[in-house]
């Protein structure tokens, strides 16, 4: 394992050294075009679906989902350096929609809103010192610290290296300084780019496959695409089944 | 200040499957006995709402949180230990029924070879086969001793199983049949038949029928829901203390249950036991529980670290081996295997229990020749379905980048064909690993933490190599396409995730070396009885809470005769001194 991420670390910096060099740093043009394709367009200010204020027929109405608003971003960049990444992570396919489709970006923003992002849970005492061997880590940050100090971190290599907002890179720029936060290349304060790309990885798998309720999943189609039937209460009459079955899901509100 | 209430006869030190145990028999007894329990009161129809791996698997839901508690590791004694600092690497139990409610359920005997290890190794392949510091003993009671405890065990729990082909004598078969079995199981079944294994359905405490125990609790069948280790379930079909022995005790009228009670401290005079010291976690008041007779039933770890808190028995010292408390510490969370990767079928994944599967006891304690292989004792291959949550499944072939485009193409594809295979293997103790006190780091009261010093040794990785070679085998004949044998990692890193911790107040024939005998009685104090797998002088292959809730039967007779008979010692200590 060590050696696999050595070679891919050179990889990633020679690459990224040769666009450099060359200036082929076309990211924001290409990079917005594809954006603007999964996020309707990403430059224009946040319009729910659906104006509330607005009188129409009651019929005609699509409900607003007024969920779907940032409780724990504060800044708008940072949510859309945030949704990006989890796009690159878990991206839209032809098997079915990505984590902004899926609604991942929010599903972590509220996350980290409640007691997961102060790590209420865990043993935070001090004194942090360095892990050795195989100890755990050790990071004196929380996660909603950790979060921030991340997907700042993740623009401004991409502006200093490329030029342009994460966001606006191609696919191709964003995936590699996606990787070289992934192997702890590069430098954070007070915590690892590797240790943050890890929460960002493991947060946007728990938003594509958690109960919607929860913000992420939509629709459950993050279950349909993983053919996973959710939050049955009973296989009794499946368990000895000798073929595969495919099970509409079901989520916690189906029970109700 | 601390207030003083009236006596009881019995305290237990937390409500799980240990204290309930022993609230239900000796309640039963007619003694008066209260349960103090630090988490919060706990009902089936909490879990009609629990289908959410999230909450309950991901943030652990029912566990104990490590805000204010954790263990600090170390890996040997010149390392500075460090703190388990998050709640997703550590999993343990907490209120009403304890790990009992959360617990997968699986439940195999231990082997007699487990309870005469040191014998039966020496016996067999001479003295030389023991390395140098690896601390194996006998345990200080045979199998057909405790056997008559299994079977009040697993009538109690219900448990549903076939019988192991392998497995020693029993006195009666398992009061419910065997789980149904799935596709991937039978192919498992077939696949080690042919490769000459003894496969048999895993028993445990999941109903395959509607079950009434002897105490009278009745246990629905399971819906193999999936959603079962880790969660608790809904139907009261899975044996779990809140279903069986606290009902059991609560209609005696003479078991008191109370919540939010934190011990801190056992209190005694010279060498007996006067009570409890406990805090109520919710208002922060302190009461002094004087009882009869004290049983520490607050889990291996909880209760290894109140006995070092409260300065009771002799610290362990790993330089010399000497003293017992803390000793023989062992670790059995390494649970790895092979992952096999199906292209053409595919598998109902998502449909499990807690114990659904198969597994053989071909290379478990001594049921092979050894003569040839580095190590010893052993360890089950199992195929186990528990119902993938889709969160944490995703496993693709080495080689696939773990994000981005083809990791979701993969990890899609292969979720419902990837059974699971692995191995549970025994953990066997060393001089240099063992349980004290943390220098540095406390809890919320200012108690130093309990800190573990432990890493794999060459004995471990030469049964892991060896055993995950046998998932791989057993893959190979069930026809995965690709198959993958797990690698341990070269260091133990603390993270545990299902409550496999044995030693640090082992059971013994001799005081000098264990600070417990048979009845779980303390050598040094008469009226302390220390129920759970910190009794197990080494861990066997299979999973704890059955040889512990044996244990714990077997200890309640013990209490009960101590109580009537006063003062005393159940069992004469003898000198063994078997490990110079
Ligand atoms: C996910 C998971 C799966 C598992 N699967 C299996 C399995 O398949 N088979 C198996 O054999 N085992 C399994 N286990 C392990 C099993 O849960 C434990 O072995 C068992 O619960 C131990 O019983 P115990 O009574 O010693 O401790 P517990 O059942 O944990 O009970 C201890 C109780 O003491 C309380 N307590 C602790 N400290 C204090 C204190 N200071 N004051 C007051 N109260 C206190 C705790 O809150 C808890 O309720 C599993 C565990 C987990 C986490």
């Amino acid at each position: 394992m060590p050696e696999k991420h050595e070679s891919e670390k050179n990889k990633i910096v020679s690459r990224r050294s040769f666009l450099k060099n060359t200036g082929m740093v076309t990211g924001g043009v290409v990079g917005g075009a594809v954006l603007g394709g999964l996020l309707g367009n990403p430059f224009k200010t946040e319009t729910p679906q659906g104006d509330p204020e607005k009188k129409t027929d009651f019929h005609e109405q699509t409900p607003v989902d007024y969920s779907e608003t940032r409780q724990f971003f504060k800044r708008k960049e940072d949510f859309d350096v945030l949704s990006m990444a989890t796009e690159r992570i878990f991206p839209e396919d032809e098997h079915g929609p990505g984590a902004i489709g899926l609604g991942v970006p929010y599903f972590i923003d509220k996350q980290l809103a409640g007691p997961w992002g102060i790590n209420a849970d865990d043993y935070m005492k001090r004194p942090f010192l360095t892990p050795e061997l195989n100890q755990l880590p050790q990071v004196p940050l929380n996660r909603a610290d950790i979060f921030i100090l991340g997907v700042r971190m993740l623009n401004e290599v991409s502006k200093t290296d490329y030029g342009d907002a994460f966001y606006n890179l191609e696919e191709e720029r964003q995936i590699e300084i996606l990787q070289a936060f992934e192997s702890g290349e590069v430098k954070m304060n007070k915590v690892s780019s590797a240790f943050f790309f890890g929460l960002l990885r493991q947060s946007t798998l728990e938003g594509a496959y958690s109960d919607p309720m929860y913000g992420g999943n939509k629709n459950m189609e993050g279950w349909k695409m993983k053919e996973f039937p959710g939050a049955q209460m009973s296989y009794t009459n499946v368990v000895e089944e000798e073929e595969f079955l495919l099970i509409d899901p079901v989520s916690l509100k189906g029970h109700h | 200040m601390v207030t003083k209430l009236p006596k009881v006869d019995v305290v237990t030190v937390g409500v799980g499957w240990a204290g309930g145990i022993v609230a239900a028999e000796l309640s039963k007894a007619g003694y008066q006995v209260v349960g103090l329990e630090r988490g919060g009161e706990k009902a089936t129809e909490d879990f009609l709402h629990a289908h959410d791996h999230l909450k309950y698997e991901q943030r652990q839901e029912v566990m104990q949180k490590l805000t204010n508690n954790t263990i600090t590791i170390r890996n040997n004694l010149q390392m500075t230990a460090l703190p388990v600092r998050s709640e997703m690497n550590y999993t343990i139990g907490t209120g009403v029924g304890g790990g009992g409610s959360h617990w997968a359920a699986q439940t195999h005997r231990y082997f007699p070879y487990d309870f005469e290890i040191r014998s039966k190794t020496i016996e067999r392949y001479g003295g030389e086969k023991i390395p140098k510091d690896m601390t194996i003993q006998d345990w200080g009671i045979t199998y057909d001793e405790l056997e008559p405890y299994y079977d009040k065990f697993e009538k109690m729990a219900g448990i549903s199983g076939e019988e192991d082909p392998l497995a020693a004598k029993r006195s009666n078969p398992y009061p419910n049949p065997p789980l149904k079995r799935t596709p991937a199981m039978k192919l498992f079944h077939d696949a080690a038949e042919k490769l000459g294994y003894h496969p048999y359905v895993i028993p445990g405490g999941n109903m395959s029928q509607t079950y009434t125990n002897p105490d009278g609790e009745t246990l629905n069948a399971c819906h193999y829901c999936s959603f079962c280790s880790g969660n608790g379930c809904e139907i009261g079909a899975k044996s779990d203390p809140v279903v069986t022995v606290v009902p059991t005790a609560l209609k005696t009228g003479n078991f008191e249950l109370r919540t939010y009670a934190y011990v801190k401290r056992v209190i005694y005079d010279g060498d007996k036991a006067t009570g409890v010291l406990y805090v109520d976690t919710q208002t922060g008041e302190e009461f002094e529980q004087p009882a009869e007779l004290v049983a520490l039933t607050s889990f291996t770890l909880n209760n290894v670290r109140l006995l070092l808190l409260s300065n009771i028995g002799v610290p362990y010292n790993p330089e010399t081996g000497e003293g017992v408390i803390g000793k023989n510490y062992t670790d059995h969370h390494n649970y790895l295997g092979a992952t096999g990767f199906f292209n053409e079928e595919k598998f109902n994944l998502y449909v499990g229990s807690g114990i659904l599967g198969e597994t053989f006891s071909d290379f478990v304690a001594d049921n092979f020749d050894h003569s040839d292989v580095d190590f010893i004792h052993g360890g089950q291959v199992e195929i186990r379905q528990l119902g993938l949550s889709p969160i944490v499944n995703n496993n693709v072939p080495s080689g696939t980048p773990m994000w981005g485009k083809e990791f979701k193409k993969q990890s899609l594809f292969y979720f419902n064909r990837t059974p699971l295979v692995m191995t549970q293997k025994a953990s066997l103790p060393w001089k240099q690993h063992y349980l004290d006190l943390d220098p540095t780091y406390n809890d919320d009261h200012g108690d130093p933490l309990l800190r573990v010093t432990l890493d794999y040794t060459d004995q471990d990785r030469n049964l892991n190599k060896f055993l995950t070679g046998k998932c791989a085998e057993v893959l190979k004949e069930m026809g995965a396409d690709i198959i993958e044998e797990h690698v341990m990692p070269d260091h133990f890193s603390g993270a545990a995730n299902s409550e496999h911790s044995g030693g640090g107040a082992i059971m013994g024939a001799d005081p000098e070396t264990s600070a417990l005998n048979n009845y779980l009685q303390m050598w040094d104090m008469n009226n302390l009885f220390v129920c759970g797998s910190n009794a197990f002088p080494h861990f066997g292959a299979a999973n704890p809470t059955l040889t512990m809730g044996a244990l714990t039967y077997r200890a309640t007779e013990g209490m009960i005769k101590y109580l009537q008979e006063g003062d005393g010692l159940l069992v004469k200590a003898k000198s063994t001194k078997q490990n110079s």
